[in-house]
């Protein structure tokens, strides 16, 4: 188990450093450095602030010096916002888009496996089509389309939810979670359910409901284990889609995330902060990544037993 | 006696091959079935477009504003006076446009790469696939976004971008395919008759894969047009004066309190599509394996 | 059973929507605020800084005006000059020469007096060279500031700034100019603490840290006490200011609220007093059912398109003139802009403290269509497709939008739009990257010369490529030194016919302003500058 663990964690220092090597690269390319005003700017004042910035130097030892300074954990100053460092940015947008994810996360879990195992236990009927029909209205419906719906909806026609703005009016975390929630609690339901109907017909069921067990306890202490397994699995790729998701929410309802500051960076041509944002967050993914592999692997015992050897 | 044999033989099964088994499979399926008329009704209408639209696509008429639906303008006119029936359709050729040939990009370096991989085994098909896991770690929607703002914003840099995404899936889908097929028994007595291995991957292994891939296809789609709406939503995408469904969206948000039509109309035709292939796409997957998991 | 679980979940759920809600019946952000005199500011945009010396835009003019004071500050009703930091001063007769004379009671936030030590070493500041402050233009008008600014001259006593004791400030002008109070008033020439900055690094370094929440020490009516980026910016009354008897607010917040539709809904659902805009579709509603909330005002400001003229075919001034005529400004104003802009076929607004601007064309199509084909392209033939770049924003492009139809259906030409993000669109501005190019120009102070300074050969705010001598000499040795104020005129229209007959430049509209005002809101009177000044600022509880 722990030789899986530990290579595992060997394979993801390269994909780090692939990460780092091409987003410096390519914010390097961009056109429109960060310096450019409306207002004219002399030569010698520009060579100043790009030497300050260590624009001046070769591509090459720019990159190392990143690198240096990544190592000690300082992601540089920002281009845009004199007097911040790319670090102070980071954590102040962070907490607001996890919690964010979180919520979002816990809906789609919440709503998607009740739906997914509700609809699992009698195929084929309405009970099933109906909650599947809906769940494929949240994959279809894009957030920028769902967001601004359910503020026009409940913020402005019922006045009954804050429109924008998070942790300033009470119930203001309400919309944008539900929005971004969604999707993936669509994916969920869908997961889920085929994850139960696998699992319902095993044999080991087949047993317990011999044994007089009823289905509630056969359902809740026997299928769930194996049928929920494939939304373990899901639960990588959903925190790195859910972070790629917040981005829309969190400009739709102005939310001052991550994912909007990420935004306003790549508009603004903040390199620092660009390069700080992504460095960020692919390193989380692909923490959360290893996570969940480690868990569906500990779940699934067939791959616990092969790992003991 | 003769009839009695005759009804015995009319009530045989006939032999049936795979794809007459799962095309049979398909239409039972009315879901899936809807879609795929209701996605065959819209090609046929986007491919059309030019010669049905009742206005010019830029046409403006200034001093008519936003109007509701009537007679004139089935679906109503935006803030410009343009006809959004029109705009409509023409946003549906570039949203399938997109759709359909960034999926092309991706199929096409998916299957090949994972038909390498997957034929090839062993250290060439390890490494190949370790970097598939490298690139499926990124986090794709940043490197779009950085991209589309790096390099500006031109149809074929959205293109290469998306498809640049999504054939990793594709990717390991074939080369699982191919892999698990390899070791069929029909291919080891294909290779012991001595067939050419291009024989073996075009008569046995590729119409194998098929399945799998083309299911993945019709699914890959929408997911596109998805990513395509969202670029452009945030502006990065298809530039004005071309529009497509996702363009037309943002605008319509931007006035959907006083012309809510300029948001239902493109918002429902991009849901409607994006519905039809998720259930031709399941339809399809159902049909040719109806043991295989949901996702 | 699961039936059951079911069913609590829904109303669990349900129950929690409920306790959320409700916000209607709970007081508003607005309505708290005017109990508690706290003004809640909708302000576009995150400032990128606080720095009076480095920032550049709108957002950040609206927290420094309340932060910092400068010299003199203005009446809001009239524009009128009125004493700041100093509390009289002289002119001398040639209008060379002004002596300021500072109250000996204003102060620091941390206490310390502002001396004229404080505004000559701010300017030095200012006018650095390394620095590189983008309004550092400002401080031409005294004498060799722009030599200094320049790197020309390296010794900042020459430069026309001189401290006569703790109290008095002496400054020399290169010309009489005679709207120099006015620019005192700019945030670039505000005051900034010398020890705070150099306990933080070197006054030349934009990257310290001085100007962070917790560091900064500003002379003004307020004080910084929260900056949460992204979120909103506290300030709060400062109880050291010299005329703090004088203030009504408590606080100010102000809200980076970018999208404007977003923002309306937020002043609709009571959460600001102010809307820095308001969306194009809703401003006929708003003015005609709610007029007593929106402020739809002239503003001193140009909406114009520029012409790189160092390229093909705009190269010829046929070309030019033909593509100005042949957009009906009127029309755009009155349907695309809601009546917002108004047309105008000059550069400097109309009616700019009594100056009126030259007339040498309008639309006309037919005559349009005639400059095109005596330029070459009859009917538009063979006249190779351009692009009108603009920065990303909704009014921008609709009015391309329609623009662009225009020149199709009256000229037979086509053109593209092409749209960057502020950063890029600046780049490929200052790198004259463009064909057509949108710009937008708000005065500075209010005469008109802030606008034709511009266009002055080689000038970092002409990129078009536009030269030409009399021009010049007008606009930077004859304006200046041109104390009458009839004779100043008549030069600056002579100036304006010369650059309208070039047309390097295609003017469409003058700026007028759009928010949305909480009737709470006293003390902030419409003018031409949008200028607010928080003195005379109060909220009045609605009955």
């Amino acid at each position: 188990m722990w030789r899986f663990i530990g290579f595992r964690i060997l394979q993801a220092i390269p994909v780090i450093l692939a990460v780092i090597t091409v987003t410096f690269f390519l914010v390097r390319a961009a056109p429109g450095g960060p310096f450019d005003s409306e207002k004219a700017v002399s030569e010698q004042v520009k060579a100043a602030l790009e030497a300050r910035y260590r624009l001046d130097q070769p591509m090459y030892e720019q990159y190392l010096s990143y690198l240096g300074d990544l190592l000690q954990g300082d992601m540089g100053p920002s281009f845009y916002y004199p007097g911040r460092s790319v670090n102070d940015l980071i954590f102040q947008g962070l907490p607001i888009t996890a919690e964010l994810g979180l919520y979002a996360l816990l809906i789609a879990l919440i709503i998607g496996c009740a739906a997914g195992v509700f609809a699992a236990l009698k195929p084929n009927t309405v009970q099933d089509y109906l909650p599947m029909s809906v769940a494929m209205i949240g994959i279809c419906m894009p957030s920028f389309l769902l967001g601004p719906l359910l503020v026009l909806i409940f913020g402005i026609w019922l006045d009954v939810m804050p429109v924008s703005g998070w942790g300033q009016t009470m119930g203001d975390k309400v919309l944008p979670s539900i929005t971004l929630g969604a999707m993936y609690a669509a994916y969920i339901a869908r997961l889920s359910r085929s994850g139960m109907l696998e699992v319902m017909n095993q044999d080991y069921l087949r047993t317990a409901r011999a044994k007089g067990l009823p289905e509630r306890t056969v359902v809740l202490r026997h299928a769930l284990r194996g049928g929920l397994l494939p939304v373990i699995s899901f639960l990588g790729p959903a925190f790195a889609a859910l972070l790629s998701g917040s981005f829309v929410v969190e400009t739709v309802f102005q939310i001052p995330g991550l994912g909007r500051f990420y935004i306003q960076a790549a508009f603004n041509r903040d390199y620092t902060m660009i390069l700080g944002t992504t460095v960020f967050l692919s390193t989380l993914i692909v923490i959360f990544n290893l996570l969940s592999d480690i868990v569906a692997a500990w779940l699934n015992p067939r791959l616990r037993y092969q790992f003991r050897q | 006696m003769t009839e009695t044999t005759d009804n015995l033989v009319q009530a045989m099964p006939k032999g049936t091959s795979l794809w007459e088994d799962a095309f049979h499979r398909l239409r039972k399926n009315r879901l899936a079935m809807f879609g795929l008329c209701y996605l065959l009704f819209l090609i046929v209408l986007c491919l059309l477009t030019p010669l049905i639209a009742p206005y010019g696509y830029e046409e403006q008429n200034l001093r008519l504003g936003a109007v509701p639906p009537n007679a004139e303008h089935w679906l109503g006119t935006d803030t410009f006076g343009r006809d959004m029936f029109t705009r409509i359709l023409y946003g549906g050729r570039i949203s399938l446009l997109v759709g359909f040939i960034a999926t092309f990009v991706a199929l096409l370096i998916g299957v090949t790469y994972g038909a390498i991989a997957g034929y090839a085994g062993g250290k060439v098909d390890a490494i190949m696939m370790r970097l598939v896991d490298i690139f499926y770690a990124l986090p794709y929607m940043i490197f779009i976004i950085l991209l589309m703002v790096v390099f500006g914003r031109n149809l074929l840099l959205l293109f290469l971008a998306i498809g640049a995404v999504e054939w990793l899936v594709m990717a390991r889908i074939v080369r699982g395919q191919v892999q698990s097929l390899r070791q069929q028994e029909y291919v080891e007595a294909a290779m012991s008759l001595g067939l050419s291995p291009f024989a073996i991957i075009t008569r046995h292994l590729i119409p194998n894969a098929l399945g799998p891939v083309i299911v993945y296809t019709t699914l890959t789609i929408p997911n596109v047009m998805l990513l395509e709406a969202f670029l452009s939503f945030l502006g990065l995408g298809i530039q004005p004066p071309q529009s497509s469904w996702g363009v037309l969206i943002s605008y319509g948000v931007e006035t959907m309190e006083e012309y809510p039509w300029l948001l239902i109309f493109p918002g429902l035709a991009l849901t409607i599509t994006l519905f039809a292939l998720n259930f031709f796409g399941d339809g399809l997957r159902d049909a040719l394996d109806p043991k295989a998991s949901k996702d | 059973m699961l039936f059951t679980r079911a069913r609590l979940f829904a109303l669990s759920v349900t129950l929690l929507l409920a306790a959320c809600g409700g916000s209607s019946d709970s007081e508003t952000r607005v309505e708290v605020g005017n109990r508690e005199g706290v003004f809640h500011f909708g302000n576009h945009s995150e400032p990128q800084g606080l720095d009076p010396h480095i920032v550049t835009g709108v957002p950040e003019h609206h927290i420094l005006g309340a932060l910092f004071e400068g010299l003199v500050t203005k009446n809001p009703y009239d524009l009128s000059i009125e004493p700041g930091v100093a509390e009289s001063w002289e002119i001398s007769d040639d209008g060379k020469m002004y002596t300021f004379h500072l109250r000996d009671n204003a102060k620091w936030s941390n206490g310390d007096p502002v001396t004229a030590e404080d505004f000559r070493w701010s300017w030095q500041r200012g006018m650095s060279p390394i620095l590189g402050g983008e309004y550092s233009y400002m401080y031409n008008p005294i004498e060799n500031a722009e030599a200094y600014n320049s790197g020309q001259m390296a010794d900042f006593s020459q430069v026309g700034v001189k401290v006569l004791d703790d109290y008095t400030l002496q400054v020399k002008l290169a010309a009489p100019t005679p709207y120099f109070l006015q620019l005192l008033d700019h945030y670039s020439m505000f005051p900034v603490h010398r020890a705070t900055i150099e306990k933080f690094g070197s006054p030349d370094d934009r990257l310290t840290q001085w100007a962070q929440e917790g560091n900064i020490v500003t002379n003004g009516a307020f004080v910084l006490t929260e900056w949460q980026i992204n979120s909103h910016l506290r300030v709060e009354k400062s109880p050291l200011y010299w005329d703090a008897d004088e203030i009504k607010l408590n606080a100010i917040v102000f809200y980076p609220t970018e999208n404007l539709v977003t923002e309306e809904r937020m002043f609709r659902d009571g959460q600001l007093h102010r809307t820095e805009e308001i969306p194009l579709d809703k401003l006929i509603a708003y003015q005609t059912e709610q007029p007593e909330i929106t402020r739809v005002e002239p503003w001193i400001g140009s909406y114009f398109y520029m012409f790189n003229t160092t390229r093909e075919p705009l190269t010829d001034v046929r070309v030019r003139k033909a593509v100005a005529m042949a957009i009906d400004r009127e029309l755009i104003a009155e349907t695309v802009t809601q009546g917002l802009y108004i047309k105008s076929t000059a550069l400097v607004p109309p009616g700019t403290v009594g100056y009126n601007p030259p007339k040498t064309f309008d639309f006309n199509p037919e005559e349009a269509r005639q400059l095109l084909a005596e330029a070459g392209y009859p009917n538009g033939e063979g006249f190779p497709p351009m692009d009108i770049l603009y920065n990303t924003h909704e009014d921008h492009r609709k009015i391309a939008v329609a623009i662009q139809q225009m020149l199709a259906q009256n000229l037979n030409i086509q053109v593209n739009l092409v749209n960057q993000e502020w950063k890029v669109y600046l780049d490929s501005h200052n790198n004259m990257n463009y064909d057509i190019a949108r710009r937008g120009w708000i005065g500075d102070y209010v005469d008109p010369y802030t606008f034709l300074n511009m266009y002055i050969t080689d000038g970092g705010n002409n990129k078009t490529g536009f030269s030409n001598a009399r021009y010049d000499d007008i606009i930077l040795n004859l304006a200046p030194a041109e104390l009458d104020r009839d004779k100043r005129y008549a030069l600056y229209h002579e100036a304006e016919t010369i650059l309208l007959e070039n047309m390097p430049i295609l003017p469409i509209f003058t700026y007028q302003y759009k928010h949305l005002f909480a009737t709470s809101v006293k003390g902030m009177p419409d003018n031409i500058m949008g200028y607010y000044n928080y003195k005379y600022v109060y909220l009045e509880p609605e009955a």
